[in-house]
């Protein structure tokens, strides 16, 4: 079956392009081909799963910095799975991409979390609002600019702070409340790690632009 | 504002009083937020309601108050590294997480490991497996005012917590697994005493579904309540025994095989209506085929490595060997300090968990380290369901839903 659904898919859409792909069939496509080609997978072919949305952020300056990535499954033809990638459209920091909702409701909050972490706007979603991370919160923590360990924000307490006229203050952001104090220490220098990572919101990485905020 | 009835003594015309009287019985809708830390929520999903009397008319979950980042911290980790992460996604079966996130990482290297370490894994995930599904069935009882089948259930758990304590050294957060094997072979025996579980398991599996399955309380608090049809199952993307309660029989352990599942025999049960009783059947008989997937998988335990002996580059050497001998301690040296060595490319591999399907995509730039790991977890999918699944119900059938949805936040928010 695998065979067959690739030749048909070719042929309907020239413009895919094979993807280096360890196990499942993969395309990329561009930005405009993503939800005919996925409609056409689903009511033609049976992959009505979408078992999987996200993104893959290549880091800063590469091109097309982000991707977009569909996984689907078609349940009866021998749980075949098909991956689509499609590059996004705009600028580096205002990257979109269509919204699969129409398709299937159940992207609506994958394509939040898309949102929430890499800053993808998702043209036509019906609600793309932050999931994970609190509304209003100033950056996209899965970009690779975004150290791994944090930036101080503040916290989202501005109504709490008017109505109980006492101050909000954030726990210490290493072990919880009931570390005393971790003074000027940088977790990810104090911490061993595989990569390199040792900039943060204090220390700019090297070659790197300061990171921005979001404004919403 | 509304005038009191008593000294409302002019009614001046008929439409006038009409639309008065409908606005009299147009009552304000409330809003409620169910949760964060609310008994019936099953962790921190906070769902915030808007409520007509005592009908829910708009439901918007809110998620992430366990987010904890591990996409990210796993771009920062060796691939070993990141297995006591796993334990955290769905911690009441570590051990299926753990052996989901080594097969993902091992497809990308090309790797099969030996019958005797895919055995083990089954062994664990259908432990796991049944774990889950008791501590499921014990909160779901619970949510509907059935107390004691949580008694019986939490006291089952703890046999098998006890099994897998002997196994790995852990009864929570178990990292069991290593890329390319397991941490250490099964005990002198264990199998054994897998098995007596078995065997006394089963009547006490009855005798906890006997309490529940014709219940009247229980059954007028989950037949044809929270029904979710084929359809919506399918479009939002539910799967494990919810989207088998709603009559789809996807099941990846027989669909797309993988550690060996299609060496043993087993059935997959599915539902007919979709509603809240179907899926706690499905739960109840899927522990039943997992007790005959366990008797399978150790009448016909295989001898032989419980590690991948050929991959040198990915798992460890033994540990006597290290100790003795040169070129094992260089292996297991660059081993910890840069990973198991993998090759550019990107896998999407998933497993059929307790509570659905875990997938893992992985994507490699050559090296110890993923440049991205992505997990989808079956509870962040099925909660996506709540807004549909939620409009028009009765407050109390929101906890019997979100009860046998059988949900974990630590999966959900990652």
């Amino acid at each position: 079956m695998s065979a067959e659904f690739v030749t048909a898919f070719k042929s309907r859409f020239p413009m895919a392009v094979d993807r280096a792909s360890a196990d499942h069939p993969a395309f990329n496509l561009p930005y405009d081909e993503v939800v005919p080609a996925l409609r056409f997978l689903r009511d033609q072919w049976g992959f009505e799963l979408l078992m999987d949305l996200t993104a893959i952020d290549g880091g800063p300056g590469t091109e097309p910095r982000f991707t977009v990535v569909y996984h689907l499954l078609a349940p009866n033809r021998g749980a075949t799975y098909v991956r689509i990638a499609a590059p996004c459209a705009g600028p580096e920091d205002e990257p979109a991409a269509p919204s699969v909702v129409g398709l299937w409701p159940g992207a609506n909050w994958h394509e939040r979390e898309c949102w929430d972490m890499f800053g993808i706007r998702f043209d036509g979603h019906p609600d793309l609002r932050r999931i994970l991370m609190w509304d209003g919160y100033p950056y996209h923590p899965l970009r690779k600019e975004f150290p791994l360990a944090g930036v101080e924000t503040d916290l989202p307490v501005a109504d709490i702070q008017e109505e109980t006229g006492t101050r909000v203050v954030a726990a210490p952001m290493a072990g919880g409340p009931f570390v005393a104090s971790t003074g000027e220490v940088n977790l990810t220098e104090a911490e061993p790690r595989a990569l390199d990572q040792s900039w943060s919101d204090r220390r700019v990485q090297p070659g790197q632009t300061p990171l921005r905020q979001v404004k919403e | 504002m509304r005038t009191p009835m008593a000294t409302d003594y002019s009614f001046p015309d008929n439409a006038a009083r009409a639309a008065a009287a409908a606005d009299e019985f147009q009552p304000e809708k409330m809003s409620l937020s169910m949760g964060p830390s609310h008994p019936s929520t099953h962790g921190v999903l906070r769902l915030q309601m808007e409520l007509d009397g005592e009908t829910v008319t708009k439901a918007d979950p809110v998620v992430g108050y366990l987010h904890r980042g591990d996409e990210k911290i796993a771009e920062n980790m060796t691939y070993n590294q990141f297995v006591p992460y796993t334990d955290r996604l769905d911690y009441l079966a570590p051990l299926a997480n753990n052996m989901a996130y080594a097969i993902a990482v091992e497809r990308l290297a090309g790797l099969e490991v030996p019958p005797r370490c895919q055995a083990i894994r089954v062994i664990t995930a259908e432990m796991a497996r049944i774990s889950s599904h008791l501590m499921g069935l014990g909160a779901f009882g619970l949510d509907v005012g059935a107390w004691t089948v949580l008694l019986y259930t939490l006291e089952e758990r703890e046999k098998l917590y006890k099994l897998f304590e002997e196994l790995t050294g852990a009864r929570f957060t178990t990292s069991y697994t290593r890329i390319g094997g397991v941490t250490r072979d099964v005990p002198e025996g264990w199998l054994g005493r897998v098995n007596a579980f078995c065997d006394q398991f089963l009547p006490i599996l009855e005798e906890i579904l006997r309490l529940l399955t014709r219940n009247k309380i229980f059954m007028d608090r989950t037949v044809d309540v929270g029904v979710i049809s084929k359809t919506d199952a399918l479009a939002y993307g539910l799967t494990g025994p919810n989207l088998r309660g709603s009559g789809v029989a996807l099941d990846l352990r027989k669909d797309k095989p993988y550690s060996g599942y299609e060496q043993y025999e087993f059935d997959v049960p599915v539902g007919t209506t979709g509603d809240c009783y179907d899926r706690y059947l499905v739960r109840g008989e899927e522990m039943r085929q997992s007790v005959r997937i366990l008797r399978q998988a150790i009448a016909k335990f295989p001898e032989g490595p419980w590690y991948a002996t050929d991959a040198r580059r990915i798992f460890a050497p033994p540990k006597d060997k290290v100790m003795t001998s040169m070129e094992e301690l260089i292996q297991n040296f660059m081993l910890v300090t840069e990973g198991p060595q993998m090759p550019p490319g990107e896998v999407y591999f998933e497993a059929e968990n307790p509570k659905g399907i875990l997938g893992f995509y992985v994507v490699s730039k050559g090296g110890g380290v993923p440049y991205r790991l992505k997990i989808r977890s079956p509870s962040f999918c099925n909660l996506s369901i709540l807004p549909k699944a939620c409009v028009g119900i009765l407050i109390s059938d929101v906890v019997a839903i979100l009860g046998s949805l059988d949900f974990v936040m630590g999966e959900c928010d990652r």
